[in-house]
Parts: structure tokens; sequence; C-alpha cells
């Protein structure tokens, strides 16, 4: 195969170069247990900590409100079903979005078969919460809120700023509630300072900004309600047992690190790419749509639908292209149903269909949106003469 | 993911198009994820002589339309009545097994197009009716509703040919 051009870091990111070396004394040299007292140990013990001050300095809290999880998925279960079990004596209703990650969203139901209550917010047709519609949600029973900092497929960021000050207003009647962000997302993209967007959880994920897969973080603002999942050692302050894992949490604050010292220059750099990348799709294909709120994007976020033809076909022709991207597709998903995130946007199932997805990252080169656009138009069209909803005879 | 075969016909898919004077025309649709096959096939003596397929739908749906149209070419209505799904799939080198469900649409548009024929035939239904009905129950079929492409879509739909 030759040169391949990724297109698809909402997905995953490759591990930062330095990210790696920094990680790889501890698989071979420094493997000792943190929990254990000799000095092989030591080190890895001096390591995760280095790690956790590295992490809360980014965050901008306190080194003991970070918890080392496996990662997003972890970080999202451990926070909404942490802190609605905590509070479950005195509220029993969450508040969340319908464009969340399966993560939540999952985390949810599951909690509505404990009995929980949930609302699910609808969205604009950008993917936005309305926060005056969230307020509206809140009830006497409310205990836990939790909205994504950017969405993962189409890019849109949530006002959550405004929603924070929602909460506090709440709190300051006397109320228990906790707000959780997922920003797994956001990392690299925007500020992850904890006290500037007012949330008492967030989520992260390493491998979303060219960290390790695997390791995640939770942020817990000291004083929230918050029930353990995973029991055993004292681990994470008795937050989540479980011997750490010392390369990788080494590797997510390196990671971390580097994303935030780059934040800027790197969002100014896919975002010059993206709205070449999105002005060219206008003006070289028809039929086209842009899914997701046309500024309040994330920076490397590219969404289309390519009316008539389906996604997996335009991704294989990309992938034999060289080209790696995503799709909400039916087709594409393992459970065979289209984007939840389209579908609450109010797209069509049919118009879901058509869905693409190219998220920009640090490697990415204007030669690489050129090469794209020269070759994208042709894969659609080839697509369209073979589609029963296209007008145009090709026999 | 999907075998050199699939691949294949994905890329380069035999008999794409429309024909103009069909003798018969079939339209399945997939009521698991929503995608779309149109075969038109021209018939002489009981023989499929020409077949075209147009297909909405991922790299199976559209490698398994290519397949049967290859499949049923020069065959007689008879035999080309006994093509499955699973044959289809089969000549295929096989699919992943969350793909099978696609090669659904390549056989039963196959017996819907040959329905569609024999139906116009003197004494028979009109094409019209049955055409409609056809469409109509492949929009629905199997327990969950599939997208009905022409009442939903947001956007015009350009006229089907008649
Ligand atoms: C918004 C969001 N939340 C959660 C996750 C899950 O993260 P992980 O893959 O680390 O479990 C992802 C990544 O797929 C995501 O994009
Ligand atoms: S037809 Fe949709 S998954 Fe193949």
């Amino acid at each position: 195969m030759g040169k391949m051009i990724y297109m698809d870091h909402a997905a995953t990111t490759p591990v930062h170069p330095k990210v790696l070396e920094a990680m790889m004394p501890y698989f071979t040299e420094k493997y000792g247990n943190p929990s254990s007292v000799y000095s092989v140990a030591q080190e890895a013990r001096k390591a995760v900590d280095e790690a956790r001050d590295k992490t809360a300095r980014a965050l901008g809290c306190r080194p003991s409100e970070i918890i080392f999880t496996s990662g997003g998925t972890e970080s999202d279960n451990a926070a909404v079903r942490g802190a609605a079990l905590a509070l479950r004596q005195g509220g029993d209703h969450i508040i969340t979005s319908s464009v969340e990650h399966h993560a939540v969203l999952h985390t949810c139901q599951s909690l509505e078969k404990q009995g929980l209550e949930v609302t699910y917010l609808p969205v604009d047709r950008y993917g936005q919460v309305g926060v005056d519609e969230l307020e509206g949600a809140i009830t006497d029973r409310t205990s836990v809120i939790s909205i994504m900092m950017a969405n993962n497929e189409v890019g849109t960021i949530q006002p959550i700023a405004e929603i924070a000050e929602v909460v506090k207003s709440y709190r300051q009647k006397g109320r228990n509630l906790v707000f959780h962000s997922d920003a797994v997302q956001a990392a690299g993209a925007l500020d992850l300072d904890v006290n500037k967007w007012g949330v008492d959880m967030l989520s992260l994920s390493a491998h979303k900004f060219y960290g390790p897969k695997g390791t995640g973080v939770l942020y817990l603002r000291r004083g929230t309600p918050f029930t353990p999942y995973q029991t055993g050692g004292s681990q994470e302050r008795n937050r989540r047992a479980g011997t750490e894992n010392v390369p990788n949490i080494v590797g997510l604050a390196t990671a971390l690190e580097l994303a935030q010292t780059h934040r800027e220059s790197a969002s100014q750099h896919s975002r010059r790419l993206r709205d070449r990348l999105i002005e060219g799709i206008l003006s070289r294909i028809e039929r086209v749509q842009l899914n997701g709120h046309p500024t309040n994007r994330l920076p490397n976020n590219v969404n289309f639908v390519f009316e008539f033809v389906e996604g997996e076909s335009i991704l294989l022709n990309l992938d034999f292209a060289g080209i790696a991207a995503s799709s909400g597709s039916a087709c594409t998903s393992a459970s065979l149903d289209p984007s939840h995130v389209l579908l609450a946007m109010g797209l069509p199932a049919e118009v879901a269909h058509g869905s693409v997805r190219f998220s920009l990252g640090t490697a990415n080169t204007d030669d690489d949106v050129d090469y794209l656009l020269s070759i994208l138009p042709g894969i659609v069209a080839k697509l369209r003469a073979m589609s029963p909803l296209t007008q145009t005879p090709t026999s | 993911m999907y075998s050199d075969k699939v691949m294949d016909h994905f890329f380069n898919p035999r008999n794409v198009g429309m024909i103009q004077e069909a003798d018969g025309v079939g339209i399945a649709g997939n009521p698991v994820c929503g995608d779309l096959l149109k075969l038109f096939i021209k018939v002489k003596d009981d023989v499929i002589e020409d077949i075209k397929f147009q297909t909405l739908g991922c790299g199976a749906a559209i490698a398994t339309s290519s397949m049967v149209t290859e499949m049923v070419k020069g065959k007689t209505l008879e035999e080309a009545k006994t093509v499955t799904n699973a044959a289809v799939a089969q000549a295929l080198g096989g699919l992943p097994p969350v793909k099978m469900h696609c090669s659904n649409l390549a056989a039963d548009a196959v017996h819907k197009a040959i329905e569609d024929y024999e139906g116009k035939r003197p004494g028979k239904k009109s094409r019209e009716s049955l055409f409609k009905g056809e469409a109509a129950e492949a929009g629905v079929r199997g327990g969950r509703e599939a997208p009905a492409y022409d009442e939903h879509l947001h956007h015009e739909i350009p006229e089907e040919e008649d």
C-alpha cells in the first residue's frame, strides 16, 4: 500500500514519538508495582505521582482530584453511575443529551433499568442543546447532569459554561446537583480548565490526543458525591481499585502536556485545513450538506452528507485511494443503526446513510486536502451513477 | 473485511445501469439498514437476455447486486428463479456475518423482476398495480420499518422513470 492519509483522528490518533519514549522505561526497567516499597516500585510510584501533577496542571485542578481510568468509556461510566448512585437518596433523575457518546447513553439506559429516571434532551439541527430547555428539565429529583463538551461525530461544541451557570444557581438554592462533561473530543482543541468551565466531573481519553489507548482521566471535584464502581485495592484514593497502568499513565500525562502546549498552533492548523476542505467539498460536489454547527465546531471536524449514496461505499473507495475516514451510515455500524447523533439532529435515516466524517490531525497537510478534493467528486459521481435514487441514466 | 471477489465486484460492478424499456423491474429494499436495489431485465424466449442494476448501499450490497446479474444473465426464467441469497453470498467467497443480510437484496430483486415480467404477460396482473404493491412491500418487509424513500427524504427525489 502506498501512502496512507489518515483523516479519522476523532476515532483515534497515533502515539506521539515523545509519548512513546516517555512510556518505554516503565515496561522493561521501572516495571515495579507502585504500591510496593522497594526502589523499582518507588520509581513507578514517582512516575504516577508526576503524571498526576502534570494532568492536574492541564486541568487547573488539584492532583487529588484526578483519577486515572482505562479510557473515556470507563470515565463516563464512572462519572454518571458513580454520582447518580451516590446521590440516589436525595435524587434519582439524570439529565443528558440525545447526542452523547454511547458510553454515557448506555450507562444512563442501564441506570433506567435500575429505577432511575433519565431525560435525554433534544438538540437543534446543529446538534446543540438548549440551555433553557436543560433548565426546564430540572426537577426536584434531578441529581446528575451530563453534557458532552464537543460531539465526536459532528464536532458541535456545547454551551458548557452556560450550563454550569445554571447548575451553580440551583446549587446556591441548596440543591445537590452534579455536572459532568465528556471532554474526550475536546482535548487538544479546547481549553480544559475545569474551573473556567465550571464542571464537577470531566472525562478524557488519552488515545484521542496522541496518547496510548486504554487510558483515561476522570476529574472529580473535591466534595463531589461519588460511589466507586470498581472495588478492590486502595489505589486512586479508593475511588478506582486496580494496579495502575504505569506506562500508559505516563503516556497520557506526557501527551496531555504536549496537547496543551501546542493547542493554539494545532487548532489553527486543523481549522485552516478544515475550512479548505469544507469549502472545497461545497464548491465541487452538488447535493451535499455540512452536518454540525457551521462555526461552533471542533477545529478538526468535517462531516458531510452526500445525497443518494451510502457511506460505507464512499469509505471503501476512499480507502482504495489511501484515505481513512468514517461514516454514520447504518451499514458501517455493527448494530446496523444509523448514527443516533444525525437522527437526533433531525436527519432522516436515509440521509444519514450518506454521511462521511473527516477528522483532521497534526500530520495532515494542504496536499492531503488537495488530494482528497481531487478524488472525492469522482467517487461520489461514480456511486451516484449507480444509485437508484439518482436520475441520470447510465446506459 | 471483504473477500477479494467482493472487492472486485464492488470496484468493477458488472451490468450497472438501467434498461429503458425493461420487460421486468424488481425493487428490493433492505429493512435492516435501509438500502435499495433496483433491477431491470430484458426477456426473450424465457431467457434473461439483458439485466442491469442500480444500488444504493454498502460494499456487500453493491457486490451482491453485481454478482447476481452475472449469475442470472443468459439463464432461463426458471433457472433464475432458483437463485438464492446464500448462493449469491457463496459465489462471492462469503460475506462477513454482519453483512449476510445484504445478499437478501440481490436474489429478492431478481425474483421480483421476474414476477413483474410474468405479471405483465397477457392474462396476468397489470404491471402497474404489481409494481406499486411490490415497492411498498419492499419498504416494509421484515419486522422493522425501513425508510420509505419517497416519503421521508426531505429533498426532492427525481421521478422514477416509468
Ligand atoms: C465523546 C466520546 N466519549 C467517549 C469515548 C470513549 O472513549 P474510549 O475509546 O477511550 O473508551 C469516545 C471515543 O470513542 C468519544 O468520542
Ligand atoms: S446493505 Fe446496509 S449493511 Fe449492507
